[in-house]
């Protein structure tokens, strides 16, 4: 099952923003059903890299190839761009660290799930408010909130309503930064619980960009560390955590506080 | 007709001061090019080079600068605004055009070959010899939804209405129907969504196949788009929430038409009110054909009476 | 002694060998082990011996792909196929830990909110099963290992060391894996419960897994162990 063709395939993917390399030379294949965490400190490329697969910045070089449901693997910067925002809104899903970014702050939070289903044709009320009122209460929502604006709402409630809004359209790949930042440790662990029940419930493929271990260990099922904008190490979670080989790693590992 | 324009006093053949119609002939050029290809594009926005008219942006520069550009010599301009012939705008937008066009006016639907509007469609029907051009406060309508503008012309190129279906959601939420009135957001021939201006949602089914071509100016925004004769025209709505036009439980208190739009006039400081016909030369000619509503003719007489001369002494002012 | 006939090997190491680098101390080597080879039949367990520091659990988490060797491999029965833990494609390791290895750490890694029987029941439900068959094994696991009902609901957080180390126990045995690595199961629990793991081997072995662990209780490892694999010796003691 697993040992088919990958979901996502990079090749020696690389970008500048002038003189300033952000990733250099990076390739990676991602299967379907894998989490795949990016760690790095900050300045390491962690974005840049994510923006690049995630369609959303053409890469200076190299190839992001996506296993597309009538197609197969596919250059996703070959496809016109048109495509590549259908793909961005429907079997994919980008989760913004500042919630702003990612939702629409005055449209109340059933206009904000209902959105992607609108923009693929859905034209009843009924069933689009009934997908929004389902997709809410998985994500552990108050049903009573569901005609407010986000822009009310707490952090970890916005970051929780930008996960529905994202997984309706049930997206195979999910495009994560630093999906836990900016909220207090208790309304984290209650977003990352809620994560890795989706994550596997749903069997979505994800990639997270996150410069917190923790978080890492508990959604990844594999690493790639990044440091200058490059890859130094990659390996499953536990492995590259719990026997670190290179000397950025082995740093990152020790740094991190014991409580 | 009580009021014909030729009441208005010695307006000159022509302004030898003006070019004909005011702008300048390559300025008419461009702006008839610009016409020429949203005509050709049912429903896009086109850009072009707006000038500066003698009267601020929200008073009609757009609607005028299109009319400057296709009036001839031997058109017959119509100027409307929300349905009346006699408000200041209106009447100011016709002079203006007498003065430096020397062209007819009128208020019959019928009689002109150029409607200039702002915010109604005529209750007459209108032919295939006839030109309807709308002033355009905001011709872009996914902008209160998207205030990038790039991004709006890239779900324009790309077709993607979503947004828009998006705001329709959030007036059932909270209102339990589509409350959108004004602005109602339609579908130009299959391809462009498009705001029909703020015409009230009653007027969106006269758009569809309407045998006249349809012509919008937006003069600060410097957009024309238009909708060709007969070409379709539908109102986004939901499967469960069909669009539907407003509906009153009275008939024009002044000529009793049934299916009208009609505005509510208060009549005084206790609650009294009534409802007349928005589009005042349809409610004039039918009272003319003896139709009358619920209001007995001598108060129906007052109010023409004092609507009548309140406009005189507009005028009056203005000619001193 | 059940070594007999047509003992099929589920797990081939050959030539194994691991030293860590410290980059942060002055890159300093430490040598673990070298050129170890090991097999393990169905049915079997094979105990891994040697004083603190040889090298028991550094050998026990590269059979499970935690640690990567520094050489040689690690053949496991994957179905009809074998795979080499050490070199294995990441999504190919996961695969193997889902369906054919399971893994009883020392310690329990605590999830925040996720409850005792659903930390048991996880991977059972991983491999398809609905949830709720999974929580039914779960909680007959969790009551086996004698932890109280009450406690299934909440998250083992706040649990006693002993505790936490009993659901562990209980989400390695909730699958029945062909093949599962057991690392001081029986550490920090009483003579009654480690009656009960003595018994949950047993029953492991009957159904043909092959099991390797370290065990330091001697009863237990005499009560479950067919073979001591010596670390430091790196050859087949008796």
């Amino acid at each position: 099952m697993n040992s088919a063709s990958p979901l996502l395939r990079v090749n020696n993917l690389s970008h500048a923003f002038g003189n300033l390399l952000a990733c250099s030379d990076i390739s990676f294949e991602l299967h379907s059903g894998e989490v795949l965490g990016v760690v790095g400190e900050s300045g390491s490329g962690k974005t840049t890299l994510l923006n690049c697969l995630s369609a959303r910045l053409m890469p200076t070089n190299g190839i992001v190839e996506y296993d597309l449901r009538d197609r197969g693997l596919t250059d996703i910067y070959a496809l016109s761009e048109p495509e590549r925002r259908f793909l961005l809104r429907t079997d994919w899903g980008v989760v913004m660290q500042n919630p702003r970014d990612g939702l629409r702050m005055g449209v109340s939070a059933g206009g904000n799930v209902g959105e992607r289903l609108m923009a693929v044709g859905a034209r009843h009320y009924g069933e689009i408010r009934g997908e929004a009122e389902s997709w809410l209460s998985k994500v552990e929502m108050d049903l009573g909130r569901i005609d407010d604006a986000p822009k009310h709402f707490s952090g970890g409630m916005q970051q929780r309503l930008q996960i529905a809004r994202n997984l309706v359209t049930k997206p195979r790949l999910i495009f994560m930064d630093e999906p836990t930042g900016g909220l207090d440790v208790s309304v984290q662990a209650r977003l990352l619980d809620l994560l890795r029940g989706l994550v596997r419930e749903l069997k979505l493929s994800a990639i997270i960009v996150t410069h917190d271990l923790a978080v890492a260990r508990l959604l990844a099922d594999r690493l790639m560390v990044m440091k200058d904008g490059k890859v130094v190490e990659t390996g499953l979670t536990d492995q590259v955590l719990d026997d670190p080989h290179h000397p950025y790693t082995q740093l990152l590992v020790s740094s991190v506080l014991q409580v | 007709m009580q009021k014909s324009e030729n009441q208005i006093p010695a307006a000159p053949e022509t302004d030898e001061g003006y070019n004909f119609a005011y702008l300048d002939e390559q300025t008419k050029r461009m702006i008839r090019r610009c016409i020429l290809k949203a005509v050709a594009v049912p429903g896009y926005q086109v850009p072009f080079g707006g000038r500066e008219m003698p009267l601020p942006y929200g008073w009609g520069t757009g609607g005028m600068q299109v009319t400057a550009s296709i009036i001839g010599l031997d058109d017959t301009l119509k100027v409307i605004d929300q349905g009346a012939d006699d408000t200041t705008n209106a009447v100011n937008i016709r002079r203006f055009f007498a003065r430096t066009a020397a062209v007819d006016t009128t208020e019959v639907t019928d009689e002109a070959s150029i409607v200039q509007t702002r915010h109604r469609v005529p209750e007459d029907p209108m032919t295939e010899d006839q030109i309807l051009v709308y002033q355009v406060p905001q011709p872009e309508p996914l902008r209160s939804l998207e205030p990038r503008e790039i991004e709006c012309r890239k779900m324009h190129a790309y077709k993607e209405y979503g947004l828009m279906q998006v705001s329709l959601y959030e007036d059932i939420a909270r209102f339990g129907e589509i409350a959108t009135s004004y602005s109602y957001p339609v579908m130009v021939n299959d391809r462009y969504l498009m705001s029909p201006t703020p015409i009230p949602k009653f007027d969106n089914p006269k758009m569809d196949g309407f045998p006249a071509l349809q012509l919008f100016g937006a003069g600060r925004e410097k957009r024309i788009y238009a909708i060709p004769p007969y070409t379709k025209v539908k109102s986004l709505d939901f499967d469960d929430h069909p669009f539907q036009i407003q509906q009153w439980e009275q008939n024009c208190a002044l000529c009793g038409a049934e299916e009208t739009f009609l505005d509510e006039v208060i009549l005084d400081d206790r609650g009294g009110k009534m409802y007349v016909c928005s589009d005042s030369h349809f409610c004039a000619r039918r009272r003319e054909e003896g139709h009358s509503g619920s209001l007995p003719d001598s108060a129906a007489a007052a109010y023409a009476a004092a609507v009548g001369a309140q406009e005189q002494a507009v005028r009056g002012e203005r000619e001193q | 002694m059940t070594e007999n006939q047509n003992q099929q090997p589920l797990i081939r190491v050959e030539n194994l060998s691991k030293t860590f680098t410290l980059h942060v101390q002055g890159d300093a080597r430490i040598p673990v082990f070298a050129d170890l080879s090991l097999e393990v039949a169905t049915g079997e367990c094979v105990a891994l011996y040697g004083p603190s520091g040889t090298g028991k659990s550094t050998l026990l988490r590269s059979l499970y792909a935690n640690y990567k060797p520094g050489g040689g491999h690690v053949w496991v029965r994957h179905g009809d196929d074998w795979v080499d833990m050490a070199t294995a494609a990441p999504h190919r390791v996961l695969e193997v830990r889902r369906e054919t290895m399971g893994y009883v750490s020392q310690f329990l890694r605590v999830i925040p909110r996720v409850s005792a029987r659903d930390i048991v029941a996880e991977p059972l439900h991983a491999l398809g099963r609905d949830l709720e068959a999974a929580r039914a094994k779960a909680e007959v696991l969790l009551e086996r290992l004698n932890i109280p009902e009450a406690m299934w609901d909440l998250a083992p957080a706040t649990f006693s060391g002993g505790e936490q180390q009993r659901v562990n126990i209980a989400r390695g045995f909730a699958v029945d894996y062909p093949i599962l690595l057991l690392d001081e199961p029986t550490a920090s629990l009483d003579a009654g419960n480690r009656a009960v793991v003595v018994e949950l081997i047993r029953e492991a072995k009957a159904r043909g897994s092959a099991l390797v662990g370290i065990f330091h209780d001697d009863e237990v490892r005499e009560a479950v162990a067919d073979r001591i694999f010596d670390v430091e010796a790196g050859a087949l003691a008796a």
